[in-house]
Formats: structure tokens, sequence, C-alpha cells
């Protein structure tokens, strides 16, 4: 396959997954912004969804003050933010009909649709779209898109391509949400374990979708290490670390097996399975849970520089 | 222009091709009429075949207006265009194997020197090679147009890379999707072994230096190009890698692709890119669209090119005058299609009259393309004919003119129901070791009454076009 095509096809995953982390996000801190002032608590919800969504700066330097709207705003529709919905569903869409051979109609349906529905919604009147309604709306289009494939596409490298960038792009999602927990800086030592801090745990778990799974795996009580031992180490939860680790494994051992050659970025895969198989909860929160995703989303990035290298620049001899 | 040949009446009697239409027109309510209308529409967006106009910049989203009224030819009428569309394209390709080469054409005094070699289009860069086969110009498009029964006239030949045949087979498509009946009711030629011609076109002329089976890839400018459908549809249908120049590279003797399991040579490359693009050690070097090069791996025969780089003098519309003698001086055969009468201004007795009879002519320049840059007479006001005059004046070479041609027009639907309106056809002529041509080609119309410009540029549309099969 042309390594330019397994780019796109790559890109294309990337930025669905991106987008719907994006919703997820903008969900984090309008749940968190319910939570009442607590005292001496001067840290913003939503300054803590830009530091997790990684464009802080950009946000500062365009909009200023971090209220619901602008976040909104620049999370959503600000085609200058590149990882904004707006910008992956546009990005996606120009993928899509670059590598429009390499897509079935029922994919490239679901990019175009989901392109012209963005248009509508640029256009429509900002009072009359909730938070709530551009949430919904980006999970059902991604969903959408994304089923499509599962559906429809053949089980080639492409595919292969496809779910490796799905499932980098999740590693580096869930890492990052999990993180924003770090950032919502309690105000008091005496906080932690507290009702707010749990309500604030309880949030990164809605906002992964997975509040019901976390309750039939886990029983009634809703606490930090459990929330991590489910995002982190479950191989039951599908948005857990280790689950898209395992994901971007198996593509990869696909590809080495199909092209009859190894490269590095099987080695790094193996490695960071490793290294998530022999974690525990207790160590994790010894090396402190901040320091613990910040490696995770290095090696997840050096894994994606090295499928990049390896397979998709082209430059591979 | 109510006198033109309307191609389904004659003698106040339906044309027997004609006949299971236009009862199907007539019968069909207005109602049905507009849903099926959308649906067609909404069927073209859906699979993306859009396309942009160079120099408009704005939405590369647009659609071509579609028609849902056929063309059809008889099988007789067909038989006979496609001799004479075969004819011309061995003849230009012959043409061109000798302009590259000995030039007998030249030294036996049959065009004049200075048309051929200081030609924009003829590329001094592959003087005295010659590419598989001595094919120049694989895919041959002939714009045609009729102005009786049985009376056709060649518009101007397309020698480098038509485009359009996309829409002949996506307008077939959709016509059998929303109107089968009329599938079964009429037997119609099937085009849809096109892509699979094509690519049996292009593999039939693999270099020599090619063992096995030759792989054959589409070389696009990119996704911005106006004609990126047809590259990628194209790609699809005949199952080949759509490559940009920078997925291609040279090492050694060959051209490379660059893919996930490392560098695969390349053969055959059908590029939709202008000669001046495709290699930048070669011609323009400021191009980023080409593969730095391609045209030394070209010249030692370990890739071939489709078409040939220099295959655009064949097509110029100075040397389009001369394909009649072409055809006699290569074929020894009679010319079996017409070209229209055409005066060079750079001839002054050519000159003289073309500026007396400026209202009735039609006036074009030499290398002007997509209906720009042309003077219809009979339609222009007097300050567009004097203006035209002053530029003819100032720089007569770069214009042709050819009379005013009484075009036939075809029933089309228009909002007060069927009405006549002007067409002409591009049927694509495939060249390798063989020559084919689908029964079939790309109808243009012009949408609006009395117009003659069927550019989709300048807001013509497209109908299916059909060839019966018997009488």
């Amino acid at each position: 396959m042309l390594s330019r095509t397994a780019d796109n096809l790559y890109w294309i995953a990337r930025f669905i997954e991106r987008a719907e982390t994006n919703a997820r996000l903008l969900e984090v801190g309008a749940r968190n912004a319910m939570l009442p002032d607590t005292a001496g608590g001067n840290r913003n919800e939503w300054e803590s969804v830009l530091m997790a969504s990684g464009t802080k700066q950009a946000f500062d330097a365009k909009y200023g003050q971090a209220v619901e709207r602008n976040v909104e705003t620049h999370l959503f529709f600000d085609q200058d933010n590149p990882s904004s919905v707006a910008s992956c569903l546009s990005g996606a869409r120009e993928n899509g009909r670059i590598v429009r051979t390499a897509l079935t109609t029922q994919v490239w349906e679901a990019l175009n649709t989901a392109h012209s529905e963005l248009a509508d919604l640029a256009r429509t009147e900002r009072s009359q779209l909730s938070t709530t309604d551009l949430i919904d709306w980006t999970l059902r289009t991604c969903s959408l898109i994304r089923g499509a494939g599962l559906a429809t596409q053949l089980r080639n490298d492409g595919y292969d391509f496809t779910n490796i960038g799905h499932y980098l792009e999740r590693a580096d999602s869930t890492a990052r949400i999990l993180d924003v927990k770090y950032y919502v800086l309690l105000p008091d030592v005496a906080f932690v374990g507290s009702g707010l801090d749990n309500y604030q745990w309880r949030t990164v778990l809605r906002a992964m979708n997975a509040t019901r799974a976390f309750h039939w795996v886990y029983g009634g009580e809703v606490n930090a290490t459990k929330i991590v031992d489910f995002l982190v180490l479950n191989r039951q939860a599908p948005r857990s670390l280790i689950n898209a680790a395992d994901g971007v494994q198996s593509h990869l051992d696909r590809l080495a097996k199909n092209y009859g050659k190894r490269t590095d970025a099987q080695d790094r895969a193996d490695a960071l399975v490793g290294k998530l198989d022999t974690a525990t909860t207790e160590r994790i929160f010894d090396e402190g849970l901040h320091e613990f995703l910040r490696g995770v989303i290095r090696d997840v990035n050096a894994l994606g520089q090295s499928v990049h290298e390896n397979y998709l620049s082209g430059d591979a001899r | 222009m109510a006198d033109n040949f309307n191609e389904m009446y004659e003698n106040g009697t339906v044309r027997p091709p004609y006949q299971g239409l236009e009862a199907w027109a007539r019968d069909m309510p207005a109602d049905l009429r507009g849903m099926k209308q959308s649906e067609a529409e909404a069927l073209f967006r859906r699979i993306g075949i859009t396309f942009a106009v160079y120099g408009e910049g704005g939405s590369p989203d647009r659609l071509i207006p579609f028609d849902m009224f056929p063309r059809v030819f008889s099988a007789d009428e067909w038989a006979r265009l496609e001799r004479g569309i075969k004819q011309r394209a061995r003849a230009l390709n012959a043409f061109l194997s000798d302009m590259y080469n000995r030039g007998e054409m030249v030294r036996a005094g049959k065009i004049p020197a200075h048309l051929v070699y200081q030609n924009d289009a003829y590329e001094i860069a592959v003087a005295g090679f010659t590419p598989p086969g001595g094919v120049f110009s694989h895919i041959v498009g002939i714009d045609l147009v009729c102005t009786g029964p049985g009376e056709f006239f060649v518009l101007e030949d397309n020698c480098r890379t038509p485009s359009g045949v996309s829409y002949m087979l996506q307008n077939r498509e959709i016509m059998m999707r929303m109107f089968p009946q009329l599938f079964q009711q009429n037997r119609i030629a099937p085009v849809e072994n096109y892509p699979t011609l094509l690519k049996k076109t292009l593999a039939s002329v693999a270099p020599k230096k090619c063992d096995g089976d030759p792989r054959v890839v589409i070389l696009t400018p990119g996704s911005y190009n106006s004609a990126y459908y047809e590259h990628s549809f194209l790609a699809d249908m005949m199952g080949v890698e759509l490559v940009e120049g920078h997925d291609l590279f040279v090492a050694g003797d060959f051209v490379w692709m660059r893919t996930t399991e490392g560098p695969k040579k390349v053969d055959v490359i059908y590029r939709r890119l202008d000669d001046a693009f495709i290699d930048p050690l070669c011609f323009r070097p400021d191009s980023m669209l080409g593969v730095p090069g391609l045209m030394n791996v070209y010249r030692s025969g370990g890739v071939s090119i489709a078409s040939a780089p220099g295959a655009g003098v064949a097509d110029d519309k100075a040397i389009y005058t001369y394909v009649p003698e072409m055809i006699r001086f290569y074929l020894g055969e009679e010319p079996i299609l017409k070209n229209v009468p055409t005066y060079q201004c750079a001839k002054a007795n050519d000159c003289q009259y073309v500026l007396e009879n400026l209202p009735e002519l039609v006036v074009k320049e030499v290398h002007g393309s997509g209906g720009y840059g042309m003077l219809v007479g009979p339609k222009s006001t007097k300050s567009e004919i004097e203006a035209f005059d002053a530029k003819i004046r100032e720089n007569p070479e770069n214009y042709i003119a050819q009379p005013t041609l009484s075009l036939s027009s075809c029933p089309t639907f228009v909002d007060e129901g069927v009405a006549p309106r002007h067409v002409d056809l591009r049927p694509y002529c495939l060249v390798g070791q063989d020559v084919n041509l689908v029964p079939g080609g790309l109808t243009r119309v012009a949408m609006t009454e009395g117009s003659l410009v069927v550019n989709s540029s300048q807001g013509g549309g497209v109908k299916d076009t059909w060839v019966m099969v018997g009488n």
C-alpha cells in the first residue's frame, strides 16, 4: 500500500478519535463547572480542560478568559485550533477525499455527512445550541464513522493502519483525560478522598461513558484507586490504556506477519504492553499518577513516531 | 438558429434511435421528473463527482448539471464515427512518432517545419526517442459536432490527457439506476469496460525492461486539482495506485513508489499532469508536482509515460488544419471525419478574410482551451467584435477562425418541459498495441437556449450517450 495512503487512513482515525476526545473534555469541564465553588479553590475547571487538551497557550493568546463559551468555541468550532472538533472532522474528511478509493462508500458518506452537518452547526445561532447538543452530536458522528469502517472496510493493511491510528490516539486521549484530574488542584490536602474529590473522579468516568461499566465491574463504591485500575489496567474497559496498547500491538503484529518483516514499532508496542501489564495501582500512586501518565503519553508518542518512520513516511527501505 | 438539426427528428418524424425515448419523455409527469432530477443530483453529490473551475476560486464541490434526456446514436451512425475516430487517432500517433524522428511529413513539404519545431508543445527533450509501440498519445479525446444527419465535424483533438471520461461512466451508472426500464426496452451498448480497456492499453505499452506484470499508476497533481475526482475514480476502477509526485522517486534506472512495505518499481505512469511539471530537472525547475529524474528513466526505457511527453504538439489548433493531410500521408486513406474549415490569422489572406467577416465567424486563441478567450461572432455585440478585431491585428499568429456551424441540438429537459439544446461529443479512443473505442462518449450540452458554449467551466451540462445495438 502507498505510504501516503496509509498515512491518510491513519490520520482519519486519529482525527475521529481526537474529535471525540474534545467532546469528552468539554463534558468533563461542563460537569466540573457545576460544582459549587469551594473555599480557596481558585483554579478554574476550564483551564484544566485546556491543559489536558494541550492547547492552553493557543487559547490564552486568542481568547484570554477561560469561560465556558470561549472554551466551547475553542474546542468545538475554532478552525484555528488544529485539534478542535471542527478541525478534526474537516481534516478527516479532507484526508478521506484524498484516499477516496481506499474507503468504502459507507465510510465516505459518513465523513461527508459529518462535514455538511458541521457546516450547518457553524451557521446555527449559538444560543440555539447547548453544550450537550454539541457533545452528543460529536459522539454520535464519531460512532457512525467508526461503525461504518468496522462493518464495511476490507481487512487489509489499510485496516491495520486505521486501527493503529485509533488505538494510539485513544491511549493518548485516555491518559490526557485522566490527567485532567491532576490539574484540578484541590484547594487543600484535606479534600483528598472527600466528597468533592470523588465527585471529580466520577466525572472522569462519566466523560469516558464508563459509569455503568465501572459499577458492573467493581460494585458500588467509587474511589480513585478503582477508577485508575479500571481506566489504566483493566482489559475489560474499552478505553483503558492497556486495551489501547493491546490494540496497537495486535495490529502491528498483523502487519509484521503479512509483510514478513518486524520493525522497532513492534518492539515498542510490546514494551508498552509489558509496562502496563506489570503495573499496579499502588505503584502508580507511589510514583505519582501525573508522572505515570506523562510517561505513558511519551511512550505513545514515541511509538507513533516509530510507526511513522517505518511505514508512513515512505522513507523505509 | 431555428433551422439547426434536432437529432430526434428527421422530415417531421422521430428518428428510429430516439423512438423509445420520445414517448418516455412525453409521458413523464412533471412531478416525477422533478423528483428524478433531485435524485440524480443527490446521487452525484453522494458519489462526490464535483469539479472546480480554474481561476474562479470558490468551492471545489460544484456539481456539473446533469440532463436526464439521453443522446442517442444508431448502430450505423456509430460504426462510421468509430472508423473515423480510430483513423484519426492512428494518424495523430503516426505524426507524433514521425515528428520526433525523421520528420518525413515536413521533408515532403506537407506541413510547415516552423509549425512543428517552433511549437511550444514540441519537446526537444524527447526528440529521437520512440516510446514503446511508437505510441505517444494513448488516450485521444476527439471533440465532435454534428450539423445534420450523418454530418460530423471534428472541432479539436486532445492528445494529452483529455478529461471527462468519469462522467461518461457515471452518467450511465446513474441513468441505469434511475430508469432501469429504459435499458430493458432499448438495446444500448455498454460502456462499463472502459477502465479495463484503459488498463490493458497502459499495460500493453510497458517498457521492454519490465519483466512480469507491469505495475501501472496514475500520477495526479493532487486533491486540489479540478479533475481529482476523475483521477481517483479511474484508479479505483482499474485497481491501481493513485500517486502524487512525492510518492515516486528515481533510483538507479527505475522509478519507485513509496509503500508501507518499502519501494516498489513502477512500469507505466498514466500522468494527469502537464509536461512542464513532470520532472523539475528536465522541465520547470519550480515544479513541486513532478518526479526529479523521471525523464532520464523514461528516455532510457525504464518507465513508460502516458501520454508521452511532447504529445501535445499534435493537438495544437494550428496543427489541427493538417490532420486530414496526416491521414492521407501516413495511412494512405481518405479522412472519414471532416475538419471544420479553419482560417489561420497567421496567413495574410486568411487574416484579411477573418477581419472582414468577424460577425459570422468563431475566433479562438491558438493555444486556448476551455472556451475561454473566444469570440462567437453571431452572438457578440459590436463592441466585443471591435475589441477582438484589435486583438487579432495586434497578434495575428495567436488566432484562428472558423465559420459558425449550425450545430445540432438534442432534446433536453428544461424548466418548461423538453426543448432542443446544442450538444457536442467527446469519445475517448484508446491506443496501445490495439486501438479501442468504447461505444459512447461524453455529450456536453449548452443548458442555455441558443448558446453554443458547452464547456463545463461556462455552465454547460452533460448527458448520457447511447449507442444502439442493431437498428
